[in-house]
Formats: C-alpha cells, structure tokens, sequence
C-alpha cells in the first residue's frame, strides 16, 4: 500500500494543475474537482495509518525513494518520501482539515468569478504542504517550505486588486524568505558536516558533529521556523495575512503552514537534543512571542486580527514545547493538532459572521449575532471555550500539558516558562471572552449602520457546505484533546519524536498547575465581562487611550521598527546606488570614453606633417623603450 | 573526425546568407529562417542523443572532434569539440532561437528594415554561439568570440529603441575592448607555450597540458587578460554598465539572445578557459572574483529595484544572478561548477521568458516605464500568470529550473567559501524582493497606469471610468495573450518546470565535465564522501 504513498500530494497537484491550465472551461466543476482530490489524499492518508498502526513501533518508518533530485558529485538529493508516525499525523490534519475547508470554501467562495483559481491555489497549497511533511531529506523539506510559501502568498493576494492584500503577500513572502535564508544555511552546514542531507543518515550521525556546529544548525533551523511561524521576530507578516479570503486563514494562517516550524523543530529533534542551550533559544522564542500574541490580540477590533494574533500567541506555546526537549515535542505536536481543530474552526466561524456582515471584519459594528446565526454561535463558541482552555476541552488538555511541562523546569526557566504561558492563557481568555461578546452578544449595533459596501446588514445563517464543516470541527474542538490524548498520541509518535519524557521536579508541584491555569482563564473572562460586557460598545474606537493599548494597538511597534530600521534606509540605499551606478560608475565609462573622443582630436593634431616633429616623437619612443627594456632587465 | 560541428556551424550560416535572396518576399524568408532554426534544433538534438556521458566520465575530454590545420605558420587549427557544459549552452541556443523568432514574426520593425535582415542577423548569431561554444583551438574561439559582436551590434543599431544608436556602440566599444585585451593575453599564452614546448600552440587541449608548468606570475597576467574580457561579457560588477542600455534598447528577441545566451559566454569562458588554463592564477585571483561576484548579487538586486525601465530591470537582475555564476566558477567544487553551468543554462531560460514578457507587455502598452502599468493582472490573467512564472523562476523558487542551479552553487560553494556564500544567500531575499516589488507594481493593485488606461480609451473616452469587462467586450482594451504567443511560451513553461523536478538529464551531461575540470585545476572536492566531520 506504500506505493500510493506519491498520489498524497500528486492528486492535489494535479487539481492544481488542470484548475489552472483548464481555463474557464473548468468553472462549472473545478471547485468539485479540487475538493475530490484533496479528500481521495485523506483516504490514501487513512489507508496509510491504519496500516502503519498495525506494523510493530520500530517497523513504523518507512521510505519511498521516487528519483534522483538533484545529483553532482558527492551529493545525492533523493526526491523520496518518509511514512512514519510524525509525517502520517500531518498528512491527516492536512488532508483532514483540509478537505473540511474545501467544502466550505465551495459555498464560501460562491459569489466570487475567482473561485477556480482559488481553488487552484488551495490544491497547490497542499500539495506543497504535503511535500513538506512527508519528505525525507532536507531539500525535499525546502522544495515544500518554499511551495507553501507561494501559495500563500498566491491566496493573501487572492484580491489583487486590493493594494493591502499585495503588499500583505509581498511582505509575507519576504519575512519567509529571511527565515529561508536559515533554513538553506543550515542545510549547507549539514551536507558540509556530514556529507549527506537524507533525514536517516543525519540523524543517526550528528554526534559526529561538533557541539558548536550542532549549536548553529539549530539556531539557523529556528530562524526558518520563526519565518514560517510567525514567531518573534518575524512575527508581523502574519496578522497582515488575514487580506486572504477567510478558508485561507483557516487552512494556512491557523491550521497547517504556519506550524511548519514547530513540525520542522520537531522532526529535527535528534539534532536538538543534543544542544541544551539551543532549546533553551527556541524556548525564549516561544515565550517571547507568546506573551506578544495574546498582548496584541487584546487590543485589535478586527475579528480576524484577534484570532490571527491568538494564531501567533498558540504557536509561541507550541515552539515553547518543543523547546524542552523530549519532555516537550509530543505536547507541541499534540497541542498544534487540537488548535488545527479549534482554530480553524474559529476560523471558519469568523468567515461565516463576515458572509453574513457583508465582509465586515470590524467588530464595534457587530453584537448580539448569536440569535441570527445559530449554529455559528454554537460551533465558534465551542472553538472559543477549547481555545481558553475549558476544562476537558481539547485546548484544556494540550495547553494544560504544555504550561505543567513549563514549570516542571528547574530554576529560572521554571518560574519564566511557566509564569508566562499561565499569564498568556488569562490574556488569552480576556482576548476571546471580549470577542465573543462583542461579536455574539450585546446591542445589535449593526442596526443603526451601513456595511462596508454602503448595504445595510442582513445577518444570515451561512449554508450547508459552510456550516457542516463548523460542526465537523466543532466537535473535534470539544472532543479532540480527550481523544488524542486517550489513544496514545505520545506512544504514537514516540518512534518519530522520542519517548515522552515523564515530568518530575520543577519549581511548582504538578497538581497545583491546572488550577492556576483554570483560575487565571477564570479571571481572564470576568475581567473581559467587567470591560466589555457590562458597558455598552462604542461603534468608533475609543481614544485617547493609555500607553499600553496604544502600544497593542500598533502591533507594539513590530512595523515600525522594520520600517525604520530596514524598509527606509533601504529605499535611501537603492537610491543612492542607481545614483552612484549612473553616474558613477557609468560616468566614469562615459568619461573615459569622452576623454578618448577628445585625446585623439588633440592626438590629430600631433599629425603636423613635419618630419622634425616625427623625428622627435620617434626618438622619445626610443628611449622610453629602451628605459622599458632596461627597467624590466634589471628588475 | 565528426562532421557534425562543421553542419551545425554551418546550417545557421547557409540560412543566414538565404535571407539575402529572399528579402522582397518577407513570407518566404521568415520560413526559410524558421525551417533552418528547426533544422539547427533538431540537429542539436541528434547531437544531445549521441553524446556520451560514459566516455565523458572515462576521460575523453570532448566529443564530435574535428580538427584541420587553419594557419600552419600560427599553429591554428579550425579545431571543434564539445564537452558536457558546451553541449547545455548549445542546446540552450537552439532551444531559444525557434521560438525568438516566433515572436519575432509580426513584430513591428522600425522603418525602412525588413524581416529578413533581422531574421538573417539572429541566424548569424546564433550561428557564432555555435562557432563559439564549439571551438577548441584558442585562437579560434577568439575569432568567433569578436565575431558575435557584429551581429549583435547591427540587431541593437538597426532593429533597436529610441536610444540604440549610444547604446549598440557602448556595447561594441566594450565588448571590444575587452576582446584585444584578450588578443594579447592570447599571443602571451602562444608565446609562453612555445617556450615550455618549443613550438607555440593555440590547441586548447596543449594548452591545458602544459599549464601547470607555466610560472604563476606569468599566469596570473595571461589571466587578467582572459578576466577582463570574459568579466565585460558576463558582465561582473563593475564592467556592467554596458547591459542595461543594451538590453532596453536591444529588440526584445535580441536582448533574450544577449542576455540568455550571449553573455554566458562570459560565465562559460571561465569554465572553459581561465580555470584550466591558469589554474594557479584562478586560485590566486578567486578571492577577487569572489568579491565582485558577491558585490554583484546584491548590487544588481537594488539596482533592480530602483530601475523605472522594465528592460533595465531585467538586464540588473540579471547582474545578480551573474554573481551566482561567477561565484560558483570560482569557489572550486564539483557541485558548485555543476550548478553554475547548470545556472547558465536555467538563466537563459528564466530571464529569457522574462524578457518575452516584458516584450509583450510592451507590445500592449507602448511603454517601457514600471510606472506605466498597473494592475494588469485584472485584464490579461494568462499575461500576468506566465509573468509570474518567470518571476518564480528568476527568483530560485524550488520546483522551478533555477533552483537546482541555484542550489548546486550555494551549497558547493559554502565549503570553500562560506562567508561569500552566505552573503550570496541573503541575495534570496532581494531576489524576492524585486520580482514581487516588479510584478507588485504592473499587475496587481487596480487598474491604473498611463499604458494601460491609453489602451482602453477608446472605449471610455478621456478621463472616463472605464470598465474593463466592457472593453474587453468591445474588442478594445488590454488583450490578453493570443493562442500564438501562448503556444510560443508554453515549451518554455514546460522546460522551466520539467527541469525543477527533473534536472537529472542534464546534470548527467554536465557532470563528467565538472569533473574534468576539477582535475585539471588540480584540487580535490573541499567535501569528500560523508562530510568532514567523519
């Protein structure tokens, strides 16, 4: 059955491919085509884990070798495929989820004349993505980090003719790229090392390596994940990303590509682990950026932008994870699989809230939707309690993982970690609770004003492609973290990432965690109900406002220092060197050759025409060649 | 002895001098061009099939030999051979010239030129590519090296933009200058090999057998001459300024012939001829060459983005991407000269589909100013699409062509040369950046731009809100491409992503020669078989 292992992402490329080539001949039954490519890929998935499930844990990594990618020399590229527990369980949240927001994206994109091309690029998308997970060396990792990256930004630029949505794609294709900067060195200091760039023969051969190689190798893949990730801090790219049709935010902004770093880290845990002091870099990260998503989501009135930056804030947990080490890697993987859950399911939500607010995203001007949209509230609802961490939802039991896991650090780190994730879950329950409200609950707000497109607002109930993929998600939201974590998740994946180490010690005792964590959520939601659910919201934004929200409310000056420090100088350096390249360097070849014309005018004239004046220049070449002559032998 | 060089030089010349006879009758002479362009094609092709990787690998050095005495008193000989890397560059040229011709045939001439002439100039171009790339006596290739200018020279002077006349005589000015400096380095090396032999030799092969025993210093010489010259045809930072004003001004098919092909010779000269030739002064001079191959990756890559012609800002993107080359040429392992040639190869490729398209959006819109388009992705998305493609391609991203090239270069050059390397790395970015800043500026965002809005007035009138779907209905507008030009493009697409996924053809043919090459620097794989740390 390893043979259909190819079809996983060929299917969805060969969507892609007719999608785009089809032209509009295609516009009849290409979404069709491209939802039936990606849920055949989850079927192949299935068949796959099932029957790695009933091979023995040390049988459970398998290879397909394709072809020879790239040859020359000593260096062999395998275009090949790696089958094991880590690879399996992305390719059934791709393909899953996948599949989900395909069928949602069909009512979704109902009314757009682009909907072929969306789902050409949606095909691509996981293709791509797919690429990435289930490669078995570091090239084949690249040749799918970098397909993600196009299609991404083929769908934030999806309304091109928006000038946001193309400066968003522009500007997440250039914050990837410096993380693929990385990424590529790294991957050259691994072939350097070790002559080969197979996951198989690296791994088994890194001790090989000296320490501070291994050190930088892991600093640079960090690089590349932060890129991919959204992590401090190439963080900024991503909340811009929200210009992509909703479905795409789900997918690829919440679900799948934006973890990629956290799967890259993971699958590169043999080379983590033998550097404490570069775990303990991606673990700052973590917390870093953490802290800054659920700080900035507070502050944002955009629907989408709040979960975006929840997105960035979740991550930071994940990348915390895997940063311990192989206490950590199965929690950062177990928690990216129930936030692909719930997250793409809020996601979905918000779309749905936006196709019945006539593509609003403001939230001042909504309120009191639940009743209007029932089945909306339930499943984003549902999404939303997972997310903050009710307790026996799935995001009670991976985020609760990953904060015990924090404080079971010893020292600083323990306190550090620790203290932040629990400090983040209250922002993130005050996030959540005051998008709810003013989202769900409340004055209906939308009365009294006109939409974005001068309609007045009709909210509506979304259909059922739409609606059943909520509930599909909705019920992975509530149940996910309980299923996973009764079937073995760990045992699962313990042949990819490493057995799970078991806590002990750390500067808090076990017990106490959940508790804290429930009681900062607690106080995280009443705090959201005292601000925002008690008072009535003003349709503007307020200000002037204190420091701090003014600070949220800029992304806390992420742009502004990119643009300062990089953006401007950049364009003044650009400036100057087409200057300096015209002038310059061309006027000097302008000059020359000026000087040339006019030397041989006054050249011309030397032609007197007297035999003295040929007799005297002849003899001044005599003696400069004879000076020549004895110069050189003497020399 | 194989005649088959001495056809394929000779096929392009005969259909040349055919165009001469039938230059009343344009139909037939475009014909004619575009049978003998074929003809050359499929000859390449039979070449390609019969060329053996295998012998190649055992030492045979170059295939398809053919050698007569030219001068005896010189010791020339009009002496053809190909190895792996000028077989690529061959069938990179013929690949190109059909298809340059199909967009060639309904292009608007300046008055007073016939078809004929610009078709019989390309065919003598591409038949000095093949004099070129062919030869193996010194001398020889000297000869047709100068002799590439003159048709190129009367494509951009004759056939060329507004300003052809500065910019036809600051590329031959150039071009020139660096070839007598060559000239000279070339009677230095006649002189130098017969003192080691006791009779001077142009014979490439001699040459590269005796280059050990030449005294450094006196190839460190022999080789600026060599530099300088293949350095202005590349061109390197900063004997470039000659590019930009002779790619705006060339016509589009000639600046994807001198930029595609043109100027590999440059690239491939190094490879060929200063490496093997002097291969302690290469080692000496490569931290020079190093230098100004980085400075050009970063350097023609904000210099792209500052350009307001799109032609210029091809030509200054491919500034950058000729530092990649020239890094690879010079940080001497098998994997970074196997991703050079293949570079030039995939640059030809790449930068050629995206001077097409530059060339057709030109055609549309009567402008060659970024600022005069805007948002065409709206009107024309096959336009736009295809633009994209080249861009991707130009940008290294993997599953096309130039990232396999791309690839081999970074990585086989990071041993050697790891901070140039890493620095050439962070040129990625910018390569991002000035694809995305060029396709952000003309094709997304709305409709807008002097060219573009020109285009649909006469269904709106001036200053009219113009509707695209209207225009377009109307007949008027910004038309999308045509069934032709798709059909002219789409080998190309196919070639561009055919060879991301499988290069392997190819690397076959070029491999043994890298190997070669290697051998005759004399340096052993800065990596060996498992990697340094075993």
């Amino acid at each position: 059955m390893i043979a259909l292992a190819p079809l996983l992402f060929v299917l969805p490329a060969l969507g892609a491919l007719i999608n785009f080539l089809a032209g509009r001949r295609a516009n009849a039954w290409g979404h069709w085509l491209g939802v039936a490519t990606v849920v055949a890929s989850f079927v192949i998935g299935l068949l796959l884990f099932f029957e790695t499930l009933g091979l023995a844990p040390e049988e459970r990594t398998r290879e397909v070798s394709l072809f020879d990618w790239i040859a020359s020399g000593s260096l062999n590229v395998d275009f090949g495929l790696r089958l094991d527990p880590l690879s399996l369980t992305f390719v059934l949240l791709i393909t899953g989820v996948g599949s989900l927001i395909h069928i949602y994206s069909v009512g979704y994109m109902s009314h757009d004349p682009g909907r072929r091309r969306f789902f050409a690029q949606l095909n691509l998308f996981v293709a791509a993505m797919l690429i990435l997970v289930l490669g078995n060396n570091f090239v084949m990792l690249y040749l799918g980090w970098e397909g993600v990256g196009l299609a991404s930004y083929l769908l934030i630029g999806f309304y091109q003719d928006r000038p946001s949505a193309a400066t968003a794609a522009k500007k997440a294709f250039l914050m990837n790229r410096v993380g693929d900067v990385g990424l590529a060195v790294a991957i050259f200091l691994i072939w350097l090392e070790l002559g080969t760039l197979q996951y198989t023969d690296v791994f088994a051969r890194i001790g090989e390596v000296p320490g501070g190689t291994v050190l930088a190798i892991t600093i640079l893949l960090l690089l590349g994940a932060c890129g991919k990730s959204g992590q401090f801090p190439l963080q900024s790219w991503l909340p811009d990303a929200m210009e992509g049709p909703t479905p795409v935010s789900a997918l690829i902004h919440a679900a799948t590509m934006v973890t990629a770093g956290v799967y890259l880290i993971a699958r590169t845990s043999p080379i983590y682990n033998l550097t404490e002091t570069g775990r303990l870099i991606v673990s700052l990260v973590g917390v870093v950026t953490l802290l800054i998503g659920a700080v900035i989501g507070c502050a944002y009135d955009d629907i989408k932008k709040v979960l975006a930056y929840s997105t960035v804030s979740q991550i930071g947990y994940m990348i915390l994870a895997v940063g311990l080490g192989p206490a950590g890697y199965a929690l950062g993987i177990f928690h990216l699989l129930t936030h692909g859950f719930f997250k793409a399911g809020l996601f979905l939500g918000a779309g749905s809230v936006m196709h019945a607010m006539n593509d609003d995203v403001n939230m001042r001007h909504f309120g009191g939707l639940g009743k209007h949209m029932k089945i909306t509230f339930v499943t984003f609802g549902l999404g939303y309690l997972a997310l903050i961490g009710f307790p026996f939802l799935s995001g009670y039991f991976s985020k609760d993982a990953i904060i015990e896991a924090a404080f079971a650090q010893e020292g600083w780190q323990g306190w550090v970690f620790g203290g932040a994730a629990t400090l983040a879950a209250g922002l993130t329950a005050f996030y959540m609770t005051r998008l709810m409200i003013m989202t769900f609950f409340g004055k209906e707000r939308w009365r009294e004003l006109k939409g974005p497109d001068g309609k007045d607002y009709h909210p509506h109930e979304s259909p059922a492609t739409m609606t059943v993929p909520m509930i599909v998600l909705a019920f992975g939201s509530v149940l996910g973290g309980f299923l996973l974590y009764s079937i073995g998740l760990y045992e699962w994946l313990a042949p990819s990432v490493g057995e799970l180490r078991e806590l002990e010690g750390g500067v808090l005792p076990h017990a106490l965690v959940p508790w804290l964590v429930v009681a900062f959520s607690l106080l995280g939601v009443v705090i959201a109900y005292l601000v925002v659910g008690r008072r009535p919201t003003p349709v503007e934004r307020p200000s002037p406002v204190s420091v701090p929200v003014r600070a949220a409310r800029r992304d806390l000056y992420a742009n502004t220092i990119n643009e300062t420090l990089i953006e401007r100088p950049g364009i003044w350096l650009t400036r100057a060197l087409v200057f300096v390249d015209n002038r310059g360097v061309d006027g000097a070849v302008n000059g020359i050759a000026a000087g040339l014309g006019g030397g041989s005018g006054r050249l011309r004239r030397l032609q007197t025409g007297f035999v003295r004046s040929y007799a005297l220049s002849m003899l001044g070449g005599s003696v400069l060649v004879v000076a020549a002559l004895l110069a050189v032998r003497f020399a | 002895m194989s005649p088959m060089l001495i056809i394929l030089l000779l096929v392009p010349v005969v259909g040349a001098l055919l165009m001469y006879p039938l230059r009343h009758n344009v139909p037939a002479a475009k014909a004619t061009a575009m049978a003998t362009a074929l003809l050359e094609f499929v000859l390449v092709v039979v070449i390609w099939v019969g060329y053996s990787p295998a012998a190649a690998a055992s030492g045979t050095r170059f295939q398809y030999e053919f050698s007569v005495p030219w001068i005896p008193a010189f010791g020339t000989h009009l002496a053809f051979g190909i190895d792996g890397i000028a077989l690529v560059l061959l069938a990179l040229t013929a690949f190109l010239v059909p298809g340059l011709m199909l967009f060639a045939w309904a292009e608007k001439l300046p008055e007073g030129r016939t078809a004929s002439g610009y078709f019989a100039l390309l065919l003598a171009t591409e038949a000095t590519l093949v004099g070129v790339f062919t030869a193996t006596d010194v001398f020889l290739f000297y000869v047709f090296f100068e002799a590439m200018l003159i048709p190129m020279y009367f494509l951009i002077g004759r056939f060329g933009g507004p300003n052809r006349q500065y910019a036809s005589v600051k590329f031959f000015l150039y071009s020139l200058l660096g070839g007598l400096i060559m000239l000279a380095s070339l009677i230095g090396l006649y002189v130098t090999s017969g003192n080691i032999l006791g009779q001077g030799t142009f014979t490439w092969s001699e040459l590269q057998s005796i280059a050990h025993q030449v005294p450094e210093s006196t190839q460190i010489w022999l080789f600026l001459g060599f530099f300088i010259a293949f350095a202005i045809k590349a061109p390197l930072v900063p004997f470039h300024t000659w590019l930009p004003d002779a790619g705006a001004e060339a016509p589009i098919v000639a600046a994807v012939l001198l930029v595609g092909v043109l100027d590999k010779v440059g690239t491939y000269g190094f490879l060929r001829y200063t490496l093997p030739l002097f291969p302690e002064a290469s080692r000496t001079m490569a931290p020079l060459v190093i230098t100004l191959a980085v400075i050009g990756v970063l350097y023609g890559a904000l210099l792209a983005v500052g350009q307001k012609d799109m032609s210029r800002f091809v030509a200054y993107t491919s500034i950058a991407h000729f530092g990649f080359i020239a890094l690879g040429t010079f940080a001497f392992s098998s994997q970074a000269f196997a991703g050079a040639a293949l570079y030039m190869v995939n640059h030809g490729l790449s930068t050629g589909m995206l001077f097409v398209m530059v060339g057709l959006l030109v055609a549309r819109g009567g402008s060659r100013l970024i600022s005069d388009y805007g948002g065409v992705a709206k009107l024309a998305p096959v336009l736009a699409g295809c633009l994209l493609l080249a861009g991707m391609s130009s940008l290294a991203l993997p599953g096309t062509n130039s990232f396999v090239s791309e690839f081999l270069v970074l990585v086989g050059s990071f041993p050697n040369e790891p901070v140039a390397t890493i620095i050439a790395t962070v040129g990625i970015i910018f390569a991002a950046l000035y694809i995305l800043w060029f396709y952000q500026q003309t094709m997304q965002g709305p409709v807008r731009g002097q060219a573009v809005l020109n285009s649909l007035e006469p269904v709106g009138g001036p200053g009219a809100m113009i509707d695209p779907a209207v225009a377009a209905r109307r007949g008027g507008g910004f038309p999308d491409l045509t069934k032709r030009e798709i059909g002219a493009l789409a080998p190309l697409i196919v070639v561009i992503v055919v060879l991301g996924f499988f290069p392997g053809p190819v690397l076959d043919v070029i491999n043994p020669s890298v190997q070669a090459t290697m051998t005759e620097l004399g340096l052993p794989d800065p990596v060996p078989a498992g990697g340094i740390a075993r």
